[in-house]
């Protein structure tokens, strides 16, 4: 391991702190329990953070859950924005992670077709 | 599963639901021998000796607690269709080791697969769980310790930091190509 440039990160990331965690605004949870493992969701949540990194997005947290009884839909993503109904996609895969990223959480427009439930 | 780091993740977030504060996957492969080694061991809140039997049954899950489901039974099958075997200590309040032994030239056996991505999600996904990761191939040895890492951020950096999450992938990708 290269400690020497994490330290050198360590001071770069100090700067730009006010982002993250506590603070996030968005949440994208990838449902990691065998059943999601299985059909795909490490790739689906590896796209997230690439998505999320490649267009920099501050405020977003991707994190991950258990499984939550809908097997037969997964990968399944959950998208949590303060103040908004919470969305449940179904079936994903790398690719409609990006879209889901690009139309949803930087348009605010939740893409319909991948949508399997709306809750709150 | 595809690859046999899918399985380690799945083992391992069995640990997380275990409470596991510090989780440890280490992979020993040994051309020579033949052989591949994979351990897990957690310091969660274990199983007893009745739950341990139960626990490599598809037909046995902690529903409540959901500690358990099918991806020990799965990681099971996979083993023992490479001539391997699988095993399990626990003990209450002191944690668990699965510990899986298999021919490494098995016609079946899946490939490890982007081991580096596993880790990586389970750093970023709990960053107040420490892991240590090491991998062995013949003489050649790369190790990953969240603990050493958390270390240089100090508590102002958070390890799952957008900045410190690229490092973190090249890391484990240029530790497993050097074994290589």
């Amino acid at each position: 391991m290269n400690l020497e440039e994490l330290r050198k990160l360590k001071e770069k990331a100090q700067a730009d702190l006010k982002v993250r965690a506590e603070s996030a605004k968005i949440k994208i949870i990838v449902g990691m329990g065998t059943c999601g493992i299985a059909a795909g969701a490490r790739p689906v949540m590896q796209a997230f953070l690439e998505e999320v990194e490649r267009r920099n997005l501050k405020d977003v947290l991707i994190t991950q859950s258990g499984c939550k009884g809908i097997c037969a839909m997964e990968p399944v993503v959950d998208v949590e924005i303060e103040g908004e109904k919470s969305i449940t996609y179904g079936y994903m895969t790398p690719e409609k992670a990006k879209k889901v990223i690009a139309e949803h959480i930087v348009n605010g427009t939740p893409v319909s077709e991948y949508i399997v439930s709306t809750q709150g | 599963m595809e690859e046999l780091s899918l399985h380690i993740l799945d083992i391992a977030e069995n640990s997380i639901k275990a409470n596991a504060s510090f989780v440890t996957i280490e992979i020993i492969e040994d051309i020579d021998t033949d052989k591949m080694e994979i351990e897990i061991t957690d310091n969660g809140f274990g199983m007893s000796d009745k739950m341990i039997e139960k626990a490599l049954s598809p037909f046995f899950s902690t529903r409540t607690t959901r500690k358990i489901g099918l991806g020990l039974p799965l990681f099971k099958d996979t083993v023992e269709a490479c001539e391997g075997s699988i095993k399990l200590t626990s003990e209450i309040n002191r944690g668990t080791k699965v510990y899986a032994s298999l021919r490494h030239s098995h016609i079946d056996r899946p490939p490890l697969g982007e081991i580096a991505d596993t880790i990586l999600m389970l750093v970023i996904s709990y960053p107040d769980r420490d892991f240590l990761y090491r991998h062995k191939k013949g003489n050649r040895e790369f190790t990953f310790d969240t603990r050493e890492i958390k270390e240089i951020l100090g508590t102002e950096v958070s390890i799952n930091h957008p900045e410190v999450r690229s490092w973190l992938l090249e890391t484990l990708k240029s530790g497993e190509k050097e074994l290589n």
